[in-house]
């Protein structure tokens, strides 16, 4: 094969895979959403020596997080706090809800 | 009083030698039974380690057999490192090795899978090029760049169906398999482990591009079997988040 012969069809190709790349775009799978889970339920399956999933202590505590489909992490409705706070998710660390 | 050092290391390691030497309790008793408890603790945590580490390779042995060649193989190949996400590196090769797994011979490519899995796991963070960037390369261009993959890929080759006997212990009413060796992609374009079963010119194509250009790789690829599909294997590296870097 000649090299530009082969030029050309490894051209072609990485243009199909851009195309096919572009149109199946989308909101990338999952996100870290801090400030959410349930008290117990936080995520975390990392393997041994990081022993962190289920370890949160209160609902919705602000260092704790759960994996959640991309996009909807700020958009999450959860119950106000007790002095009447809203709360939401958060892709970053909260300060509320943290255990004494 | 002083307690020497490996003296110390080697009974922790093996529950036939006496506490070492020196070792007292705050009354100034020798503390042998503290220590008894301290080193079933170190055998303990590490054995926890290794069910978590390897969930397949336990599944297939079973609860029993699995914590007996753990704590076989935790006194054989004490953590090199205090990281314990690391720790089971020779787990692998222990188990290829081991009498009482060779009527098992595709187990140690399981750990090497569930291994690699992990590794992809805790790799650096390295963001993926954009894509467009390889649009803007003319077609000789293009032959002779060479590209720079994600450590998060990891790629485990064997001549068991090795994914199909993961995917079997992990997923709910897998299919029964075909007992046909399997080549794994392991990557993370996110937060999530994945893993895709490559064909034999995809494995070379990928294995080629470390180090050789886009060109040559294609030309290996090719060598093993004329139907190579270059933009599925193109398509996989960007979808993957795999290429971080061009080097023309």
């Amino acid at each position: 094969m000649s090299q530009s012969a082969k030029a050309l069809i490894v051209a072609s190709a990485v243009a199909a895979a851009l195309t096919a790349q572009t149109t199946s775009a989308s909101a990338a799978g999952k996100e870290k959403c801090y400030g959410v889970a349930l008290a117990g339920e936080n995520g975390c399956s990392a393997g041994p020596g990081t022993s962190c999933a289920g370890t949160s202590h209160v609902d919705y505590q602000g260092n704790a997080w759960s994996l959640v489909d991309g996009g909807t992490c700020e958009t999450i409705v959860l119950p106000s706090a007790a002095d009447g706070t809203a709360r939401t998710g958060s892709k970053t660390v909260l300060t509320r809800d943290i255990p004494a | 009083m002083i307690v020497d050092q490996s003296e110390f290391a080697d009974a922790l390691l093996n529950p036939d030698i006496a506490a070492p030497n020196g070792l007292v309790d705050p009354n100034g008793r020798p503390a042998g039974k503290r220590f008894d408890v301290h080193r079933n603790n170190v055998i303990f945590s590490l054995i926890n380690a290794m069910q978590i580490a390897f969930p397949v390779v336990r599944k297939i042995l079973g609860d029993n057999f699995f914590k007996a060649i753990s704590a076989t193989y935790v006194r054989n190949c004490p953590p090199k490192s205090p990281i314990l996400m690391v720790y089971g590196e020779d787990f692998p090769a222990f188990l290829s090795e081991a009498q009482q797994t060779q009527h098992l011979p595709y187990l140690g490519d399981v750990a090497r899978l569930e291994l690699a899995r992990r590794r992809s796991y805790h790799a650096a963070d390295i963001p993926a090029i954009a894509t467009e960037k390889l649009a803007y390369l003319s077609p000789e261009k293009l032959l002779k760049i060479k590209l720079t993959l994600s450590p998060m890929m990891q790629i485990v080759a064997s001549d068991y169906p090795i994914l199909s006997i993961w995917q079997m212990n992990m997923v709910q009413d897998f299919p029964q398999i075909d007992a046909l060796g399997e080549v794994v992609m392991i990557s993370r374009p996110g937060l999530d482990v994945e893993m895709h079963k490559l064909d034999a010119p995809t494995h070379v194509f990928l294995t080629q591009l470390k180090g050789k250009s886009l060109g040559d790789a294609y030309d290996a690829a090719v060598d093993i079997d004329m139907g190579f599909d270059l933009t599925q294997a193109i398509g996989l590296l960007l979808s993957q988040n795999i290429i971080t870097k061009i080097i023309s």
